[in-house]
């Protein structure tokens, strides 16, 4: 019995959850005290988490193929389903920026006074969830937890959202719960195919390529509408722009970034034919998100809503990424992953800034920045310069490498998917500039004061990561090589001809 | 003395029944509170003694027990139970504190005992006859109340018609199979290797004179206005023993005496289980009565739980009872929640009346948002294990349109279910609700902590309904 690592992180937040609502004190506890209490709780608890994350990164083997950190349990055996845990390259990544992120976000919402318990509590249920998702090995357990997220962020954004957050909570519930359900009905028949729910089972039993076609249409509107792939995205602009900060941040870093793990998890392992057989519509959906959605940002008035649609054309990038079926390009796509989770975090982050100043978000009323917050303005290019990919940041590694991809499988698909990097440095320069360095129009109501060392403290380490992985890429590419290139050979084992006859044999025996 | 022992669990709930109700006339005071306790102890003692009925059938094939007529018992007196518990308060709220209550719920879950053991058509009428009468006077309890005397008349008259077609359905089987017991039944149309088209006839009258009980869609048009009409304790008890007692039987009745004709139902039941969650949830879209609301729920959900039944196999059967054990679970905490619901002693009813319940009271608030995702049956909440359950089996069994239908309309319910969350934590209102007894938050705590926490132990749950699952089956000997 090894140390329960994965275990841990998944139910740690959720007992700290639990443990707000004890009442504290001889008398109950008043408001400002559990208020208080569930603050420290909050943090204390993520950042064990995210100590645990540390260690987890260091014990991880980056040599073994297949899962590990392997847990397992009896759940429930009259159907085969059971509680398995186990993490690769894939997925190591994600669990570590759940877990980085966390306190970082607690942090940011120190301030927030309205019913503080319920806030906290809601965002350790949202860790545990998105921890969970990222590391479970049976598909049971990754549907409950993927679509247990919707209870915590539909209460974030509708309880402590902006002025339109009814309509954005709702919309955001009904269209992943509606993306989510056709592939309940997908697990089912999976289920019912091979006889157990085990996800490492699963990758290995074929299916047959007509069926295989269905279930992969049955995952693109969950995974689809999740990572927010254009056409599916319509609720996002709603959802970010009108969630509180710190919920725009997780919803941005983590929880778009889950629909395009199960793309790589499910997808492309589980159904081979399928996946080859579409991915000129992926990429087709892919380029359209990263082109359409530029312009989109460009006529963008809202600082919040110009960085949501910003992150919507990032995630077109990492579609197409996914679906060349290369190393490099998948080793590219998950990079950007990474990378888009911390820089897209931080320049929420950066918004949330200024909101904690009392500056409006409109783009016209904000100006000259540049020289009454320099810090700020430094870290604000920073960051947006690793968002549009200048070399040097995370953000150039996980795009160039990328387009490498692409170009071994359509230049087409390169060159589009290049002008969308162009059109993001358009939309994000004019935002630099209108935010920074135009003329300033609302001193008179908003603070003016430079940032403050808890915003340091925010700020700095998705700085230094960001750059860090810009020079030192194999920090990061070294861990999930192995899994990546696991995952194309047995891609181009199941595409093989041979295969192929044996794939439509197991169609015609069912 | 196997027979006594078969018989002591019905003779036990109605002699205490009757007891109760002499006690009640010839006393003059009021000890309604204490009938209301004696009768929630004497279901618990009905319970056990049900464990010790022997498995088998009694009086020449008319009656039967089983690990599956078992389960079914107990979900009934869970249901009856909680209705019990629920009532005293509100009843005394609202001015019908009377000791006949009791002794009907009693009695009519005598009727249900007896429905569900059921292995003769005569006895199947019988259980449900007497369930129906006990039934039709609580629907109209508040008989100073309108609307109340309004559901009862409503409940009556189309529970009669109900009746008559069951009963009209019943003599064309016994007329094409020669015997009303489902022994014979089974034998005679198992031998037919075309089915005659009277029997399917018969078997089609008596699956919508049970199906107008269960208020599957069409024969659902009663369900929102008893629900809203009738006393709110009355309506948890509706909403849930009834429900189970009828589904039970009508699981052993298809997938007994009338498997044979399988493919002659199955068309049939396909299209009841897909018009209830149909109606059940575009019908539900439009309430603003919070019990009209939970009336199309229920019917919705009837509607999933149906899906069991037309897959017509073992997974099917597992998964409605254990769709059905969860609902009634989940419906009890529900109502708890509902009569809850009540200011200056008066009732209230609209979903609008939530508003602000977040701020005011964060406990009532969560149980009824652990409840209402559960009921839309959002993970890791007990709900969506039932809706997975019952997935499976209707994939399994290739239902793959149904299935479909059914993931629809859950999106679509999941929209009313989250307007009840939303009134109550986006709103912002003073709810100023009475303050809730002890048995009502007993009742709402236990239901909501058993929804949230079922992901963590689920397995008991499928083991117990596997069990009763393999004692429909003929091999079982049904």
């Amino acid at each position: 019995m090894t140390f329960p690592v994965l275990s841990l992180m998944i139910w740690l937040p959720l007992a700290g959850a639990g443990l707000m609502f004890i009442p504290q004190g001889r008398h109950g506890g008043s408001d400002a005290a559990a208020a208080h209490n569930a603050r420290w709780i909050a943090l204390w608890t993520s950042l064990i988490v995210l100590v645990l994350a540390a260690i987890m990164l260091f014990d991880f083997n980056p040599a073994t193929h297949g899962f590990q950190f392997s847990e397992t349990a009896t759940w429930i055996p009259q159907f085969h389903i059971a509680y398995r845990l186990g993490i690769d390259g894939v997925s190591l990544f994600f669990i570590a920026l759940s877990a980085l992120l966390t306190p970082i976000v607690i942090l940011a919402s120190w301030r927030e006074g309205r019913r503080v318990r319920d806030y906290m509590a809601a965002f350790m249920l949202l860790e545990t969830m998105t921890i969970g998702m990222f590391s479970s090995l049976d598909f049971l357990m990754f549907y409950i937890f993927f679509e247990g997220v919707l209870i915590p962020m539909y209460l974030i954004i509708g309880v402590w959202g902006g002025e339109r957050r009814i309509y954005a909570a709702v919309k955001f519930f009904v269209f992943t719960l509606a993306g989510s359900l056709p592939m309940l009905l997908a697990l089912v028949w999976m289920w019912h195919h091979a006889g157990t729910t085990n996800m490492i089972a699963l990758m290995h039993t074929p299916i047959a390529p007509h069926i295989q076609d269905w279930l992969f249409l049955a995952f693109l509107a969950s995974f689809g509408v999740k990572a927010a792939v254009w056409p599916f995205h319509t609720w996002l602009p709603d959802a970010y722009g009108e969630a509180p900060l710190p919920g725009t941040i997780m919803l941005a870093a983590v929880l778009s970034k889950m629909g395009a793990y199960g793309f790589l998890r499910f997808s492309l392992p589980m159904l081979p034919q399928a996946s080859a057989y579409f991915a000129p519509l992926m990429f087709a959906l892919g380029i359209m998100g990263v082109i359409y959605i530029s312009f989109a940002a460009l006529a963008q008035i809202d600082l919040k809503r110009m960085i949501a649609y910003s992150s919507v054309a990032h995630m077109g990038l990492i579609v197409v990424g996914i679906f060349t079926f290369t190393v490099i390009g998948i080793e590219g796509a998950l990079f950007q992953m990474v990378s888009h989770g911390l820089v897209i975090a931080a320049l929420f982050l950066c918004v949330g800034i200024l909101v904690a100043r009392g500056h409006s978000l409109r783009l016209d009323q904000l100006g000259g920045l540049a020289t009454r917050m320099p810090v700020y303005a430094t870290f604000l290019m920073l960051f947006v310069m690793a968002n549009v990919g200048l070399p040097g940041t995370s953000g150039f590694v996980g795009e160039i490498l990328v387009m490498i991809g692409a170009i071994q499988v359509n230049f087409w698909v390169a060159l589009l998917t290049g002008t969308g990097m162009i059109l993001s440095v358009m939309y994000m320069l004019v935002m630099i500039r209108r935010v920074l360095f135009d003329q300033a129009r609302s001193i008179a109501h908003a603070v003016i004061s430079d940032i403050s060392g808890k915003e340091w403290l925010m700020l700095a380490p998705l700085a230094i990561l960001v750059i860090g992985l810009g020079f030192i890429p194999s920090g990061l590419t070294y861990a999930f090589q192995s899994a990546v290139q696991d995952l194309v050979h047995a891609h181009a084992a199941a595409m093989l001809p041979a295969t192929h006859l044996a794939m439509a044999k197991a169609g015609a025996l069912q | 003395m196997t027979m006594f022992y078969t018989m002591l669990p019905i003779l036990c709930l109605a002699v205490s029944g009757m007891a109760m109700l002499l006690y009640g006339v010839f006393t003059t005071r009021d000890h309604t509170f204490a009938i209301t306790g004696t009768a929630i102890v004497v279901l618990a003692i009905t319970g056990r003694l049900i464990f010790a009925a022997p498995d088998g059938r009694m009086f020449h094939g008319l009656f039967l027990t089983s690990d599956f007529t078992r389960f079914a018992d107990m979900l009934v007196l869970l249901g009856a139970a909680g209705a019990l518990s629920l009532s005293v308060a509100f009843n005394q709220r609202v001015g019908i504190t009377r000791f006949e209550y009791p002794v009907l719920i009693m009695f009519a879950v005598t009727g249900m005992i007896v429905l569900v053991s059921a292995a003769n058509l005569l006895t199947l009428y019988i259980g449900f006859e007497i369930q129906s009468l006990a039934l039709y006077i609580l629907a109209a309890f508040a008989r100073s109340d309108l609307r109340s005397s309004e559901a009862g008349l409503k409940y009556f008259i189309l529970g009669a018609l109900s009746s008559g077609i069951l009963l009209y359905g019943i003599s064309l089987v016994y007329g094409f199979s020669g015997t009303t017991g489902f022994v014979g039944i089974a034998h005679a149309f198992g031998g037919n290797a075309t089915a005659s088209i009277g029997s399917t006839v018969g078997i089609v009258f008596v699956l919508v004179g049970l199906a107008f009980k269960i208020s599957a869609a069409p024969f659902h048009m009663w369900t929102p206005d008893v629900y809203e009409g009738a006393p709110s304790p009355v309506t948890a008890f509706f909403a849930t023993a009834p429900k189970v007692a009828v589904f039970a039987l009508l699981l052993r009745l298809m997938l007994g005496p009338f498997a044979p004709m399988l493919t002659q139902w199955q068309d049939l039941v396909q299209i009841l289980a897909a018009a209830s969650m149909i109606i059940g949830a575009i019908g539900a879209i439009g309430q603003t009565n919070i019990k009209r609301l939970m009336g199309y729920s229920s019917i919705g959900h009837m509607g999933y739980a149906l899906m069991g039944l037309a897959a017509g196999t073992l997974a099917g059967v597992r998964a409605t009872m254990i769709y059905l054990a969860i609902y009634v679970v989940m419906s009890l905490g529900t109502f708890g929640c509902i009569i809850a619901m009540s200011r200056k002693g008066r009732p209230v009813e609209r979903i609008a009346d939530l508003a602000g319940m977040a701020s005011e009271d964060g406990r009532y608030a969560l149980a009824m948002a652990i409840l209402m995702w559960s009921m839309a049956g959002i993970p890791p909440l007990s709900g969506f294990f039932g809706k997975f359950y019952v997935f499976a089996a209707a994939i399994d069994a290739h239902l793959d349109v149904l299935a479909v239908i059914g993931v629809a309309t859950s999106v679509v319910a999941a929209f009313y279910y989250l307007r009840v969350i939303k009134v109550m934590y986006f709103d912002s209102g003073t709810p100023g609700f009475d303050k809730r007894t002890v048995g009502i938050n007993l009742v709402i705590a236990v239901s909501a902590i058993a929804t949230a926490l079922f992901v963590f132990y689920p397995s008991p749950l499928s083991t117990i309904s596997s069990l009763a699952a393999h004692a429909v089956f003929p091999s079982q000997g049904f």
